[in-house]
């Protein structure tokens, strides 16, 4: 067992973890933020995508030591600073962008990093950016919808209208 | 996955005394290893972790050759070598999806040398140097077929030194579930030649195309291959596609990259 530390969400966190030990395994059983799911486990399906030092990676697929000393950003970690959602999560709700939810802490997260570098994005940009992110409900265009929406653009004569 | 110790030193220098040790295993951003380990095809006794050697990050461009840390990750290849490279940048920009190129290294595809994957193809197509903790190999004698290379026992990528094309280009048929290539093409021009590398295709891995390099050089366009046909044989032969094929798209795709060179 080896301790690692880092900052989650803005607050100091810390454990020991062995060396198999996955970040989405620390961040969910030993923090108990259990919002970054783990779906496929083999890094195909982005629902366990946080933000590491702000570039976001699949939590899965990487381990708990090689985040020691990273900043990380899980979804519980993405709402306003009153606890009201934010911009990206509430337009999920506005365009019902999740069916069974289970895909949207990836999607919010990938969503997120998306727009921190493109920030107006075109539909074809955001569905390919969404490549790693398997939901298996929606169909995806009210995602599409809800990211474009969250980029302040008109979603009027998105696909799924 | 089975129990490891993990170390992450901060130079080559410790790098290759950790890896000296017994069923050590070296660990660039983990994007294919770490799932191989998940299904217990590798246990290693120890992980030494690359990724916190700051020698081994960076892109540099001088005297018409790329310098790209071993460490480096495709999302930085993608971003960095964008305005000298851009047959390179484009290929990096496609790999796996936007998550794994934040993990995944230059190194650690090269390294690993899956057949599909699409770093080999830019290393073989352009003559790259892989360089090592120890020495320097030229990617001619580097790939050696299937998860096959020439690297030793502990031996470790530094960086790759890739010279910079006139034009280039890399064209990928996605295997749609993995993203890797079901044939991926990379074409570079040079003053003294084309170098033409195809992955994704044979049983081999990696390969350059010659009687396609001969042609594109005297005649750099797609037609110049118009009568050019490649061999069944020895192709990988999958439920994703046939020998015949992945041989058939071998000439699409080199087609299109040297329609897109640039």
């Amino acid at each position: 067992m080896a301790k690692v530390n880092m900052t989650v969400n803005g607050s100091p966190a810390s454990g020991d973890v062995e060396g198999r030990t996955l970040l989405a395994s620390f961040l969910r059983d030993q923090l108990h933020l259990t919002g970054t799911h783990v779906g496929c486990d083999t890094s195909q399906c982005g629902a366990c995508v946080v933000h590491v030092n702000g570039e976001a990676v699949k939590s899965c697929t990487m381990l708990a030591a090689e985040a020691d000393g990273a900043e990380v950003t899980t979804v519980e970690g993405m709402a306003n600073a009153d606890g009201s959602l934010n911009v990206i999560q509430q337009a999920f709700q506005d365009h019902h962008g999740l069916q069974c939810g289970f895909c949207t802490p990836g999607m919010v997260m990938s969503a997120a990093a998306l727009l921190k570098e493109n920030p107006k994005p075109t539909e074809a940009e955001v569905r390919t950016y969404l490549e790693g992110n398997i939901c298996r409900c929606t169909g995806y265009h009210n995602i599409v919808k809800a990211i474009m929406a969250a980029s302040g653009q008109d979603v009027g004569a998105i696909a799924a209208e | 996955m089975y129990n490891f110790e993990f170390v992450q030193p901060g130079s080559v220098a410790d790098a290759a005394s950790a890896m000296a040790g017994e069923d050590a295993q070296a660990l660039g951003g983990g994007q294919t290893l770490l799932p191989t380990m998940k299904q217990r095809l590798a246990s290693p006794a120890t992980l030494v972790s690359l990724t916190g050697i700051a020698d081994m990050k960076g892109v540099s461009a001088a005297d018409g050759v790329l310098t790209i840390g071993g460490a480096t990750t495709h999302a930085t290849v993608a971003s960095e070598a964008a305005g000298s490279f851009p047959g390179l940048a484009g290929l990096a920009s496609h790999i796996g999806d936007p998550a794994v190129r934040n993990r995944g290294t230059i190194g650690g595809s090269l390294a690993n040398n899956d057949p599909a994957a699409c770093y080999p193809a830019a290393a073989l197509g352009t003559g790259a140097t892989i360089v090592t903790n120890t020495r320097e190999i030229a990617a001619d004698d580097y790939f050696q077929g299937m998860f096959s290379t020439a690297l030793d026992e502990g031996e470790i990528i530094t960086s790759v030194r890739l010279p910079i094309p006139q034009a280039s280009n890399y064209q990928k048929f996605v295997q749609p579930a993995s993203r890797f290539a079901l044939v991926g093409v990379f074409v570079a021009k040079y003053a003294d030649g084309v170098r033409v590398a195809v992955t994704g295709a044979s049983e081999e891995g990696v390969h350059r195309w010659t009687a396609a390099e001969e042609a594109l050089s005297a005649n750099f366009s797609a037609s110049a291959i118009e009568g050019l046909s490649v061999a069944a044989d020895g192709m990988i032969n999958d439920l994703h596609g046939t020998g015949a094929y992945r041989a058939h798209l071998v000439g699409v795709m080199t087609k299109r990259a040297v329609a897109a060179a640039s």
